[in-house]
């Protein structure tokens, strides 16, 4: 049985390809971009016509670009996060069954702190091309583009207040990950179940602390977005588009590991479980989308129904809406119900992917129509992007599975998870 | 007591492991089991009695499917095509008003469906008659429950198999089919 990961070279060079390849098509799609004049002189002055009235800035390639680099920004964040929620909730429950594979989520939360780090640079550079509410006229009352309602949320929507918010939600949360990391190694060394009651105190108040922080971080880093429209379902919504995205990873990576000859002790009744959380979780994330959206729907309170005709009425958006209920909910939900299809590795190994992507494409719709109207685009710069992250992340996650042994061999329940039957 | 009915040995077992055990020694001695009773769930039993999956999920999906379209057939009858309504301004056929209702038949339909189909296949229905092989079955103690016909071993043969498996007891009941 192999007991420490091998990062080789093998996956690295993988990752580099990911990577240029990634890089190379955001240049095409940059380029792209410049020559077909979207942005420039000759168009602007049409987009202009069609937003200035509304106080926007104009549309330039770079804030495409932008987008982007926020999406993926906030989306991989989200996973990592939630994978680290996934282990205190373990911890918290004190479940048996799960003893076997937390080393992965452990992992998968490597990401939070390059990850904050990209955020916080991410927004010094685009801030005011994302967030609206950012730019100073609108809370001047002199200035022909004040916003009245904008200025009344300037209690809670202004800089100082909002980059605290920010650096705080960061790094409290990566407190409790280095906290939680810190007693997991201590076990290894030390055994005995003293590390793991600590563990269970710290969870505790990492999943009360994080059910706060997360509701108020996308309501921030997503909602303010669109800075006049509001939902109070939005804080779930994000949760669960993260946290069946990283359940999503989490299951999908113990499967390739247990393929490559790793983790060979994880039967198929863990299996078994994750395929249900991932499934069952797709279904929450569908009960979450369709009351915000059935609420609005039948309130039918134009303030509010504006989230919805950008997306519905518009031609570039609406197929996007389709694919993204369809693979968040349609897909999984005929694709797993069956005992077999969650048992069996087959199935799951098209089901995460396809999930994962779905929920890229589930941010893309949250953040996208609300920074580029209607210059939205979808082509070798938005893949290119998320290649680009995507290399970075997996990088970054697989280092960090070589720190720790696979096996928590000190794990008070690591028995339960070896014989665990359903 | 006439001579009516079947003929059943029983063996009574005392701890569940002890029951494991002996319901693997007997299948392995070419015995066919008729069915285990114990007072509580015991882990692992179905696959040791060789029981194939159960199909109550198959019938809690065709419960659930048809649930759905009641749901749906009841409102866009009814609000749609029998007698058409504006509410709230939405069109003749608005559908998202319509899932929270469908979802809940769903839901119903699955649920009931599911007990009633659980209670027809175990004999709790209402006109059914439970088989009880012994009373203590429902207190502390399991049962195993053996048909003498379906063996081509003899009564004796099967009480010594029993005995020599774990069984505190092992006796002849006849049961009335």
């Amino acid at each position: 049985m192999k007991d420490i990961f091998d990062f080789n070279i093998g996956i690295k060079k993988n990752l580099l390809y990911l990577f240029f390849g990634g890089l190379i098509l955001s240049i095409i799609g940059v380029f792209q971009l410049i020559n077909s004049g979207h942005g420039h002189e000759e168009s602007t002055e049409i987009v202009n016509a069609y937003i200035s009235d509304d106080g926007h800035s104009e549309f330039h390639w770079y804030k495409r670009l932008y987008s982007n680099l926020w999406i993926n920004v906030v989306y991989f964040l989200g996973i990592s996060i939630s994978a680290i929620f996934f282990v205190a909730i373990q911890y918290v429950s004190q479940s048996g069954w799960s003893a076997g594979i937390l080393r992965v989520p452990l992992a998968i939360g490597r990401w939070l702190l390059p990850g904050s780090v990209l955020m916080l640079i991410v927004f010094a550079i685009t801030n005011h091309d994302i967030f609206h509410w950012t730019h100073e006229y609108l809370y001047d009352k002199s200035d022909p583009r004040y916003d009245y309602v904008i200025d009344g949320k300037k209690a809670y929507l202004n800089l100082p207040f909002f980059l605290g918010r920010m650096v705080f939600f960061l790094g409290i949360w990566y407190l409790f990950y280095a906290l939680i990391l810190k007693h997991v190694a201590k076990e290894d060394k030390f055994g005995g179940t003293e590390s793991w009651k600590k563990l269970f105190t710290i969870s505790t108040v990492f999943v009360v602390i994080y059910a706060f922080t997360q509701s108020v971080a996308a309501w921030d880093w997503v909602l303010s977005i669109d800075t006049h429209w509001f939902s109070t379902m939005f804080g779930w919504y994000v949760f669960a588009s993260w946290w069946v995205s990283a359940l999503a990873l989490i299951t999908y990576m113990i499967i390739t590991l247990k393929d490559n000859g790793y983790l060979s002790f994880i039967n198929h009744s863990v299996i078994h479980d994750l395929g249900k959380f991932v499934f069952a979780f797709s279904v929450f994330w569908t009960y979450i989308w369709f009351s915000q959206f059935l609420l609005i729907y039948y309130a039918n309170i134009p303030e509010e129904t504006i989230y919805y005709v950008e997306r519905l009425e518009s031609d570039f958006y609406f197929p996007f809406f389709i694919v993204n209920l369809v693979l968040n909910f349609f897909f999984p939900f005929f694709f797993l119900m069956t005992r077999a299809s969650k048992r069996f590795t087959r199935f799951l190994k098209v089901a995460c992917p396809m999930i994962l992507f779905g929920h890229f494409i589930d941010f893309y719709l949250m953040v996208t129509p609300g920074v580029l109207k209607e210059n939205g685009g979808f082509g070798f710069l938005e893949i290119g992007v998320l290649m680009v992250f995507l290399s970075a992340f997996l990088y970054v996650i697989l280092s960090g599975l070589t720190k720790l042994p696979l096996v928590a061999k000190n794990h008070p329940m690591l028995e339960e998870s070896l014989h665990h039957d359903i | 007591m006439d001579d009516k009915g079947v003929k059943f040995v029983i063996g009574i077992y005392e701890d569940e492991d002890v029951l494991l055990d002996a319901i693997s020694s007997v299948r392995a001695k070419g015995v066919n089991i008729y069915e285990v009773y114990s007072p509580f769930p015991v882990h692992g039993i179905e696959s040791r009695l060789g029981y194939k999956r159960s199909r109550l999920s198959i019938a809690a999906f065709c419960f659930g499917f048809l649930g759905t379209c009641l749901a749906l057939t009841m409102m866009i009858g009814m609000t749609t095509i029998d007698w058409p309504m504006i509410i709230g301004g939405k069109d003749f056929l608005p559908l998202p008003v319509f899932i929270p209702v469908t979802f809940e038949m769903t839901v119903l339909l699955s649920a009931f469906g599911m007990v009633g189909t659980f209670f027809v296949i175990s004999d709790l229905k209402p006109w059914g008659k439970p088989k009880t092989f012994d009373l203590r079955s429902t207190d502390d103690k399991h049962v195993m429950a053996i048909e003498i016909e379906k063996n081509n071993m003899s009564e004796a043969a099967l009480k010594k198999l029993l005995k020599s498996n774990g069984a505190s007891e092992a006796n002849s009941k006849l049961m009335d089919e």
